[in-house]
């Protein structure tokens, strides 16, 4: 498949967990990739399986809540690939608790990296995208943000605001033809959820009707698609990959 | 230095409107001879921002109807 090739994709969160596998299908899809991160090692080795798979990779050091470091990484990518096609706002956190015995510092962060950070990588992306007439933005959801759970009160509520954020975009950026959709996972193997306990996993397979947790590489399939030229007629949507969990 | 400022402004609303500059007055109406749309109007401030390194601020972009209203903005800053 190279129905990406030309394109350059910016991917927040690119380290590790599903950030990785979508920075990796796209490249597989032909497009040269600038991956965000705060981790740099783990971001350095994002890019070396990019690299291998003779696509051109930029890493980036920045931090998603800062809006001046993403238009700074923007710029970036513009630099070094001469325009950007691709957006998948990625970055995410959790700090969970309780609501009553969540702190105000869980509260904020996860507001800040997970809705403020995509607020942020649209404001940076969305001028060049708008003045190019084209674009993809995909953010990355949870089917958290749709049915709520107990101990994600900021988490749920973040992924919430990213939904709503993607029809308000998707709205705003039609006429320019830029496309901005959202992916709302289910629960994914990846570090976030490593810490469930035996108990819950076989808890969660009695509702996931696919019967058992998704691959980050599931999900990066659904992202190629809203990032390639079969979803060209789709803007505002969120597309669940969660095993029939939310129907 | 005022030439210079319309020279610029409407080369700029020229390149992002697609209309030739001569067919731009100070009389053109961004929304009924240009069919700007809101989302226009909001890239043509930022770039008359960027171009000028002006501030134009929300309010004062409201009251941008015309070529001629712009021209006299950045004139004024």
């Amino acid at each position: 498949m190279s129905c990406l090739s030309g394109k350059t994709a910016l991917i927040t969160g690119a380290s590790r967990g599903i950030g990785r596998a979508i920075a990796l299908r796209l490249a597989l899809d032909g497009a040269d990739i600038a991956g965000i991160d705060v981790q740099e090692e783990l971001l350095g080795e994002t890019g070396a399986l990019i690299e291998q798979k003779g696509r051109r990779f930029a890493p980036i050091m920045a931090d998603v809540t800062d809006l001046e470091q993403m238009q700074q990484a923007v710029a970036t990518v513009e630099d070094a690939f001469g325009s950007l096609d691709i957006l998948v706002n990625n970055a995410g956190i959790t700090r969970d608790a309780l609501l009553i015995r969540m702190d105000a510092a869980a509260w904020n962060q996860v507001l800040a990296v997970n809705l403020t950070g995509v607020f942020n990588g649209i404001k940076a992306a969305a001028r060049a995208m708008m003045r190019q007439r084209s674009g993809r933005i995909i953010n990355v959801a949870s089917i958290v943000g749709m049915i709520g759970n107990a101990g994600q009160a900021n988490y749920a509520a973040s992924k919430g605001g990213v939904i709503a954020l993607t029809k308000t975009m998707a709205r705003e950026m039609a006429s320019r033809n830029v496309n901005v959709n959202a992916v709302a996972p289910g629960f994914i193997e990846t570090a976030m959820t490593e810490q469930l306990s035996d108990k819950a996993r076989q808890a969660l397979f009695a509702r996931i009707p696919l019967g058992r947790l998704g691959q980050p590489q599931e999900v990066a399939d659904v992202v190629a698609f809203l990032a390639g030229p079969d979803s060209r007629y789709l803007t505002g949507q969120v597309i669940r990959v969660d095993g029939g969990m939310v129907m | 230095m005022a030439d210079d400022v319309r020279e610029r402004v409407i080369g700029l609303i020229a390149e992002r409107m697609a209309v030739e500059a001569d067919q731009i007055t100070d009389d053109t109406h961004f929304i009924n001879d240009l069919q700007s749309d809101s989302l226009d109007m909001a890239e043509l401030v930022i770039d008359l921002e960027e171009e000028f390194d002006i501030t134009i601020s929300d309010e004062d972009a409201q009251k941008i109807e015309t070529v001629g209203q712009a021209i006299s903005h950045i004139e004024e800053a």
